[in-house]
């Protein structure tokens, strides 16, 4: 991995015709294609413009918390707090305007900065506190939820406009898609056209290095989690506006689909390297084969088997490739 | 050292002061008996507002009795609450309330104490090959016949139903989907056209319904193992909830009666979590006295739709 900040995604390219060297750099996103075309195939009910919509809509909320994640993972980190604090993030949001009479749009703010304020704790007890990050977001996992649980006394809180504006739609086009993309253009334009995302994908690939290049490495490593944490919030809100509702026990184990998401997009658990693309794609493979599998009606017992094995296959086939690419 | 351990006799004496004199001035006024009557009640989990109005019932009627209730929440993790278990034995609970988090794992915790002679109740969940003094649960194979009735009666005894499981191996959705299934079979002009899990989850019962509506346009009828999936399921149907997609619930949650209430769901069976709890606490009360109690206690569930459901609603 080089140093330098201005560094390529870190992708290997394959040599040849330009079309092996597409399959090679976006193994993921071919994935894709074959899967929706076996779908297609399958069943006429899967391509068609409303469920296309759905499948994005369903997507949106693991999508934005994996947005959230590849910062992370990009710099060699691990997020585990994610799905627990997009709980925590639109409960407290829900509860300021249901119960202390807050206007919409001000709980939605105080939530996204909430999500703020949690990733940077978590950011800080990592970089100067010296926790591993598996350990440091375990710990905020628990104390979000608990956190979640206490403000909501367990029961759900109905949202306000503003927040179930989030989950509507604009003249029967989904506003979570809006959402989602917005988030994923941010993503892509914070990794790769700045100084801070450039300086992730430094810290994630030999952190001894950067911080002998002269980068703050501390500072960048509060920067990812406080990123990962305002993500975080924002997909909570969007799943409640979808719902009307924030559940005291929403997206309880979305931390392992947003990681997964992210590592199906081409991104290495190991840090330095990740795009925001590959991580639309990890996302998107995972709505959609839910969603062939509820359509296909396929037994509830087997859908965990089928999910688990493409996952493994997703990323097997990449390790493989990186493998023959750069012997 | 020392002086933390004399700090901490003194505060215990204080508190075993402070405890029969409380016990003596309830036994003077309400002539109740004079143990100790620190009863403890181990849930499977908070996170689930049927279990926090199962803890609400037993609290009053706990007040009722003049018991003290120790309310434990295990999380939903079966090894946690052995732990809870055997720490409130240890500390000498005069009687125990359980709700398991796995019939199967509280064997093992219930067991010593059951040879220790503690009065044990067990509540919504059986605990697995040990005779508890009393086991309260609601009806669930009624309750699924029940709403595969209500359904039948919403969409006129014929037309495409869809049916959403809960978690799928836990027994609330074995004892639930095995009635429905019995019963809807008997309406031969109702095809169940798709089942699918979505973990009794709010969100998963969205996204599940909005697929299955994919292939199916056409179906006139969802039945969903509680109400958090059958409000998940009318997010997913919008206007076509309740007028020409009918939803049947179950739990009779808050907001499954508001739904119903609204007329966006058709009915929910209503299990009733207080009366579960308040159950539970009586039996304990008895069995404190040394009266006996059933051994089973089947709490009937209620069919919530719009002619009744003024009597659930406040």
């Amino acid at each position: 991995m080089s140093l330098t900040p201005t560094a390529p995604t870190a992708r290997p390219a394959a040599r040849g015709n330009p079309v092996a060297r597409f399959v090679a750099n976006n193994g993921a996103l071919v994935g894709l294609v074959i899967l929706c075309v076996a779908l297609w195939i399958a069943t006429p009910h899967f391509m068609t413009t409303d469920n296309v919509l759905n499948v994005v809509v369903q997507a949106s909320t693991i999508g934005l918390l994996a947005f959230g994640q590849t910062f992370v993972i990009v710099a060699a980190g691990i997020d585990l707090s994610v799905g627990s604090v997009a709980a925590f993030a639109a409960m407290v949001a829900c509860w300021l305007s249901a119960n202390v009479g807050w206007p919409g749009p001000v709980a939605l703010v105080a939530g996204l900065v909430l999500g703020l304020v949690v990733g940077v704790v978590s950011g800080v007890s990592i970089a100067y506190g010296k926790l591993p990050a598996f350990i440091g977001t375990l710990a905020m996992l628990s104390v979000a939820r608990g956190l979640t649980l206490v403000v909501s006394d367990g029961r759900p809180i109905g949202t306000p406009d503003a927040i179930s504006f989030l989950g509507s739609d604009i003249g029967g086009f989904p506003v979570p898609i809006i959402v989602f993309a917005i988030g994923g253009v941010v993503c892509s334009f914070v990794l790769t056209r700045t100084v801070a995302g450039r300086s992730m994908y430094a810290v994630g690939g030999n952190l001894e290095a950067a911080r002998l290049a002269g980068l703050p490495v501390k500072r960048i490593l509060v920067t990812v989690f406080a990123l990962s944490g305002v993500y975080a919030a924002l997909a909570g809100m969007l799943l409640a506006g979808r719902l009307n509702s924030a559940q005291p026990q929403a997206a309880s184990g979305y931390e392992l689909d947003a990681i997964a998401a992210v590592v199906i997009g081409g991104a290495s658990l190991s840090g330095g390297s990740g795009r925001a693309s590959g991580t639309l794609v990890g996302a998107l493979i995972l709505a959609v084969i839910r969603n062939g599998l509820n359509i296909l009606n396929v037994s509830s017992f087997w859908q965990q088997v089928v999910i688990g094995l493409v996952i493994a296959v997703a990323v097997g086939i990449d390790v493989l490739r990186r493998k023959n690419t750069h012997p | 050292m020392n002086k933390n351990i004399r700090t901490a006799l003194a505060a215990s004496a204080a508190l075993a002061l402070t405890l029969s004199v409380t016990a003596c001035g309830r036994d003077s006024t309400s002539g109740t008996s004079s143990d100790n009557q620190q009863v403890t009640i181990a849930l499977s989990t908070l996170n689930n507002p049927f279990f926090v109005d199962l803890r609400d019932g037993a609290l009053a009627e706990a007040e009722v009795q003049g018991i003290t209730l120790n309310v434990l929440d295990a999380q939903d993790d079966a090894a946690t609450q052995a732990n809870q278990i055997q720490t409130a034995v240890t500390a000498k609970t005069a009687a125990l309330i359980i709700n398991p988090v796995d019939s199967d794992a509280a064997t093992a915790a219930v067991k010593p104490a059951l040879d220790g002679n503690l009065p044990i109740v067990a509540v919504d969940r059986g605990v697995t090959g040990v005779d508890v003094d009393s086991f309260i649960a609601s009806d669930n194979v009624a309750g699924g016949a029940q709403a595969a009735d209500a359904l039948a009666k919403a969409i006129g005894e014929k037309g495409k139903v869809i049916w959403l499981q809960g978690t799928a191996g836990t027994s609330a959705s074995r004892d639930r989907g095995s009635g429905f299934e019995t019963q809807i079979a008997t309406y031969s002009g109702i095809t169940v056209v798709a089942k699918q899990t979505a973990d009794f989850d709010r969100t998963e019962g969205l996204d599940v319904t909005t697929n299955l509506m994919q292939a199916n346009p056409d179906v006139v009828g969802i039945f969903a193992e509680n109400d958090e999936m059958a409000l998940g399921a009318v997010q997913a149907l919008g206007s076509k909830a309740g007028t020409t997609v009918f939803v049947v619930g179950f739990d009779g949650s808050d907001d499954g009666l508001k739904a119903v209430q609204s007329g966006t769901m058709v009915a929910t069976v209503a299990q009733q979590p207080k009366e579960l709890g308040k159950a539970a606490v009586d039996a304990i009360a008895k069995l404190l006295k040394g009266e006996t109690v059933d051994a089973t206690q089947s709490m009937p569930v209620v069919t919530v739709t719009s002619d009744n459901i003024s009597d659930y609603i406040s």
